[in-house]
């Protein structure tokens, strides 16, 4: 077996595992018991291990972490998520968020595999520790935030349950507004934190490599218009009370315009990030 | 062989002054079991009284052990039978079983499902142990109960969501506050709901209690009921400020809180949720409060209809309850049917002439020995076994005058290890 072959393997393997924690988080919802979502756990860890595997593998063969096509970047995408997801789920112990997780990713990866197979760009000047480690930081962040975003829609639906009076499939299930909320917050000071280190490695990078910090490219305004949503999300927060129901709807709203600026740009108006994600 | 027999009268039957008039103290339990140990005409009895019911569980030692046992309750307690014989429900063999798996499970409560009812069964064996007064099969059965109800509460929704006003309140601000230790929650005036749901708070770890009154003395008594503190009611605004849970119920005529109050104040506590529980009629907060952001408000009608979604969710699911007591009866059943002096012997006598059967065969066919010779054998070996049995047979046909033969035959049993081919 070729390296390569080994490396798609594992990817297929860990979709398929990440699949089966998706069947559990989705038992759990209907049976309410523990076991189930202790297996999702379980099967989303082994899974995020043999996709990492897969990652590694890959980067070996690239000589640095690969992203230069959809394919990858969804790979990396998808193991941020759960890699996020895990940490965050240890943290604040919100399990109904596997519910949110799971099928984000097996759908992330089932894109990858479906996506046509173009070749990865291949370019002297992509390799390094400050491309590195924007990729990380991106992702990770990114991760947080779709993970904050879950937890706005989980709160926006308990949210209206308690307000309405009626308490229906998801009441039972859902933990407390507090909870959500909480984990919404936090989520987005992480993914925050993430978001703006990896641009700013990303500005020491296009320094290094282009001579200019920052120039015009649409990707880089649109990351402005992203890190600007969630820079003023936390400030509402933290001045005037922009907490449950607003806040929800801004991270449900931050995390479209970031999906825009991931893809959407790339797709729709170019860019220097264009090619990875062909 | 006597059958199992339960007396007693509940909520159902008997008004409130004759299930008093025939309650059993702890004290009296005790002592009317001592004296039903000795009683010729019971067996085995045992003793179960609430507030709700009063039932005895015995095994009658013959037939009129029933009527000895209902002139017992009446010479003990000092009613006449007259007086209680149509509120008594006596269930006899399986009725009798399953009325008790029914009462342990809950499921013949009068909220269906509360918890209480299981401690209250447990309690009332420990004192029958405690006063030696049951035998193998109360013990059996009662045993039975216990598992029984555990797997009711298991495995269908009878115990969940709450069915009373007060828990309604709590399981609603659970939904809403991730931590309730860390809450602060003011009580607008009195009464008896309002003290319960604050009592039910304080069980979840609220700490902090605010109590307001138009009457400051009896803020001042309340607070000091709860461990609290008592503030003016003209303080109640201000206090919103701080405080997470409202429980209100007043008597006034006219909203003590309405939605300007507590718009100012949200953006005090920068939106910090705040939980509005309204008991009072008629009402005492504004009900556009509810729609203010980060607000919740709840008014008595709201929670009573919560409740009554509640109940309905554990009736259905106390038919799930239903069909497991059945199964526990039916299980109960064989094996009690068993534990008598014929199946006993029976089985006995078929398991070691099987296992001499057996060996013999298995000696024989390793020996060349001639037909006569293998027939000396199997005489041999049919002859020790039956002299073997013969005396433990003669005991179990007569134990002698003893009170209770299903303690022998229950101990054969165990002894041959034939009781796991019963069932459960």
């Amino acid at each position: 077996m070729t390296l390569e072959n080994a490396s798609h393997t594992l990817f297929v393997i860990s979709t398929a595992v990440y699949a089966a924690s998706m069947a559990a988080y989705i038992t759990y919802l209907f049976k309410q018991k523990d076991e189930f979502q202790n297996y999702g756990f379980l099967l989303i860890c082994l899974g995020a291990a043999l996709h990492f595997a897969g990652i590694c593998i890959t980067t070996i063969i690239m000589g640095t972490l690969p992203a230069y096509n959809l394919e990858q970047t969804l790979y990396i995408a998808a193991l941020s998520l759960s890699g996020t997801f895990i940490v965050l789920n240890q943290k604040f112990n919100l399990k109904i968020l596997g519910l949110f997780a799971s099928p984000l990713i097996v759908i992330m990866m089932s894109v990858a595999f479906m996506v046509n197979e173009t070749p990865p760009v291949k370019a002297s000047f992509l390799k390094g520790f400050w491309l590195v480690s924007h990729i990380v930081m991106i992702f990770t962040g990114e991760a947080a935030l779709a993970l904050a975003c879950g937890s706005g829609i989980l709160y926006l639906i308990q949210e209206k349950a308690i307000k309405e009076k009626k308490r229906g499939f998801f009441y039972k299930r859902l933990p407390s507004l507090d909870l959500l909320d909480n984990t919404s917050y936090h989520s987005v000071i992480i993914g925050f934190t993430m978001l703006t280190v990896g641009l700013i490695t990303g500005l020491v990078y296009a320094k290094n490599v282009w001579g200019t910090f920052w120039s015009w490219d649409p990707k880089e305004i649109w990351s402005a218009v992203t890190w600007l949503i969630y820079a003023a999300l936390l400030h509402g927060r933290l001045t005037s009370g922009w907490r449950g129901r607003k806040s929800a709807i801004m991270t449900i709203l931050g995390f479209g315009v970031l999906l825009f600026t991931l893809f959407g740009v790339n797709l729709l108006i170019g860019g220097h990030h264009q090619p990875f994600t062909k | 062989m006597s059958d199992i027999t339960l007396i007693g009268i509940n909520h159902k039957t008997a008004a409130v002054e004759l299930r008093e008039a025939l309650a059993f103290t702890a004290e009296d339990t005790s002592n009317a079991l001592k004296s039903l140990i000795s009683n010729d005409d019971i067996k085995e009895a045992m003793i179960f009284s609430t507030c709700n019911r009063m039932e005895i569980l015995f095994i009658p030692a013959h037939e009129n052990g029933t009527q000895a046992m209902i002139s017992f309750l009446s010479e003990y307690k000092n009613v006449p039978a007259s007086r209680f014989q149509e509120a008594l429900y006596i269930y006899r063999g399986s009725d009798a079983i399953k009325h008790l798996f029914r009462v342990a499970s809950s499921l013949d409560s009068m909220i269906l499902g509360e918890p209480q009812i299981l401690g209250q069964v447990k309690a009332a064996y420990r004192a029958t142990i405690a006063n030696k007064s049951s035998g193998v099969i109360i013990n059996r059965l009662m045993h039975k109960a216990f598992s029984i109800a555990k797997k009711v509460r298991r495995e269908t929704g009878i115990g969940d969501n709450a069915v009373s006003i007060s828990y309604a309140a709590i399981e609603l601000a659970n939904k809403i506050f991730s931590d309730l230790s860390e809450r602060r929650v003011m009580l607008l005036g009195a009464g008896e709901m309002a003290e319960l749901a604050i009592e039910h708070l304080i069980s979840h770890g609220v700490k902090k209690i605010i109590v307001a009154n138009r009457t400051f003395e009896n803020a001042v008594t309340l607070a000091e009921k709860f461990n609290g503190k008592a503030v003016k009611f003209e303080e109640r605004e201000r206090m919103l400020q701080d405080v997470d849970i409202i429980v209100s119920s007043t008597g006034a005529t006219e909203y003590v809180l309405t939605a300007s109050h507590v718009k100012k104040i949200m953006s005090l506590r920068k939106s910090r949720p705040l939980f509005f529980i309204d008991i009072a009629v008629p009402r005492d907060i504004d009900p556009e409060i509810n729609k203010i952001d980060n607000a919740y408000l709840y008014d008595i009608d709201d929670l009573q209809n919560i409740v009554d979604d509640n109940m309905d969710g554990r009736k259905k699911e106390a038919v799930k309850g239903e069909r497991l007591v059945d199964e526990a009866v039916i299980k109960f059943q064989r094996w009690l049917s068993n534990l008598d002096v014929v199946p006993t012997i029976v089985a006995i006598r078929e398991k070691i002439e099987k296992i001499t059967e057996a060996e013999t065969e298995k000696t024989l066919s390793s020996l060349q020995l001639g037909d006569e010779e293998q027939e000396a054998i199997k005489r041999m070996a049919r002859a020790i076994t039956s002299k073997i049995m013969h005396d433990p047979i003669r005991f179990l046909k007569n134990t002698g005058n003893h009170r209770d033969d299903s303690f022998y035959l229950n101990a054969a049993r165990e002894i041959f290890n034939i009781n796991n081919m019963n069932g459960d």
